[in-house]
């Protein structure tokens, strides 16, 4: 069996400017207690690769208000005015990624392929600087890969062996960052025992996990 | 009734049977109201569910069951999940029958502007460009002019979400068509003339003889179509 550890030692693994993918859509399926942690530790200089920033005070968010971040790269930040404050202000430098392009670049990083190409864009101020590849009479623009040092997930059931489970709209993200970092740290709702999770519901392979947090007290 | 419910209603008509569509944040949602009878569609939500329903009582929603706007929803008998890959995989990939977007800008073109305004601040595209780029109909609801200036303009002025022609621009006064020829006025609302449309429209509009008063899908209270069912 393999041991879970403490959210703080989550944070602890996790050093300042480090590059981080965080599952969720508007807090919907993010890792709070990691982020917490992160928040507690005083975390900085972090490149955050996620969806969007939340909303002040909820899921990625918090990191945004703490300080934490450096870097976000992500779809829409528009929920989140103190991002929209730091980025004018050059606290923080943002990167906006459509976000169909955000998911299939992280699935390019952890599949092993070197870039997608998209039609999403073409024509669009997303194409500034960009190849732009042409195909059976259409355009398609050239987007990079994405990896990063850790991937945040928030799952909902993991088992001993570290599978996971997700439920409804909390999937999002999480099951292609999980392929896409150096280390991959899930935090779930609930941990059961082996067996409990048929294999057809494992959505994310236990093989791929680095570090389990434990349980909620 | 009020111009929101008028371009929903319209827009409704639109819905194809036994068909997965994406309505945008904002007044697109409020065509999941106007299902016409005898029509099953299965709205899709970006963020990962197929098959969303209306929001569940006070008390009772679930965490995890939320719209694209972050709203909470149901889901209906049959509603399945997605990740976000697999999820923009369908919009991209064509199997999306419709989206239906808000809009800021449509030009003589057919190019459509929604997601953001230079000098004010940036919230991101989001989903939009995806769906723009990939669905195979796209239906723009949009009011016909906003604070006294038109919205359908000959050249876009603000950032284009997509190079694509749009399928459709549904407002509170017309229903435009743009086409390889450029824009066609296809319906005008109850009451209102040619002339207030083309006073409105800041870029050329076709207008092929009579023009015919906007059909609508008929009110939901008085028993009308269900999502997916």
């Amino acid at each position: 069996m393999r041991s879970a550890i403490k959210a703080t030692e989550a944070a602890r693994l996790i050093p300042d400017g480090a590059r981080l993918m965080i599952g969720g859509f508007l807090a919907v399926g993010t890792p709070e207690r990691v982020i917490d942690a992160l928040v507690a530790r005083g975390a900085r200089g972090l490149t955050v690769i996620a969806n969007d920033t939340a909303r002040p005070g909820t899921g990625i968010g918090k990191l945004i208000d703490a300080g934490c971040v450096a870097r976000v790269v992500a779809s829409h930040i528009g929920t989140n005015p103190a991002t929209q404050r730091k980025m004018l202000e050059g606290e923080i430098e943002v990167e906006l990624v459509p976000q169909g392009t955000l998911a299939e670049r992280i699935r390019a990083g952890g599949a092993g392929l070197g870039g997608v190409l998209t039609p999403t864009g073409v024509g669009t101020v997303v194409a500034e600087g960009k190849r732009v590849i042409e195909l059976d009479g259409r355009e398609y623009l050239l987007e990079p890969p994405l990896r990063a040092d850790f991937a945040l997930i928030r799952a909902h059931e993991a088992d001993y062996f570290f599978n996971l489970t997700y439920r409804l709209a909390a999937a999002n993200f999480n099951p292609v960052m999980a392929l896409a970092a150096e280390c991959v740290i899930a935090e779930p709702d609930e941990i059961v025992p082996l067996g409990a999770i048929p294999p057809d519901a494992v959505r994310t392979s236990g093989a791929l996990v680095h570090h389990l947090v434990e349980r909620r007290h | 009734m009020d111009a929101k419910e008028l371009i929903a209603r319209r827009v409704a008509l639109e819905l194809n049977d036994w068909t997965l569509v994406n309505l945008g944040i904002g007044l697109p949602t409020l065509v999941a109201r106007y299902v016409p009878p005898g029509i099953r569609v299965a709205f899709q939500s970006e963020n990962g569910i197929i098959g969303f329903g209306a929001r569940p009582p006070e008390g009772m929603e679930d965490p995890a069951l939320v719209d694209a706007g972050g709203g909470f929803v149901g889901a209906v008998p049959g509603a399945c999940s997605l990740d976000s890959a697999t999820s923009f995989a369908l919009i991209r990939g064509g199997h999306l029958d419709m989206t239906v977007l808000g809009g800021l800008q449509v030009d003589a073109r057919g190019r459509l502007a929604n997601w953001m305004v230079p000098g004010t601040m940036v919230a991101g595209m989001g989903g939009a460009m995806d769906l723009v780029a990939g669905a195979r109909r796209v239906v723009v609801a949009m009011q016909h002019a906003a604070r006294g200036g038109p919205k359908i303009v000959r050249e876009l002025t603000l950032p284009a979400t997509a190079a694509r022609r749009v399928t459709l621009v549904v407002t509170d006064l017309a229903v435009v068509e743009p086409t390889g020829d450029g824009l066609v006025l296809r319906e005008r609302a109850p009451g209102v003339t040619v002339e207030q449309i083309l006073a409105t429209t800041g870029a050329p509009l076709r207008v092929e003889g009579e023009v015919p008063e906007m059909r609508l899908a008929p009110d939901p209270s008085a028993g009308a179509g269900q999502a997916l069912r």
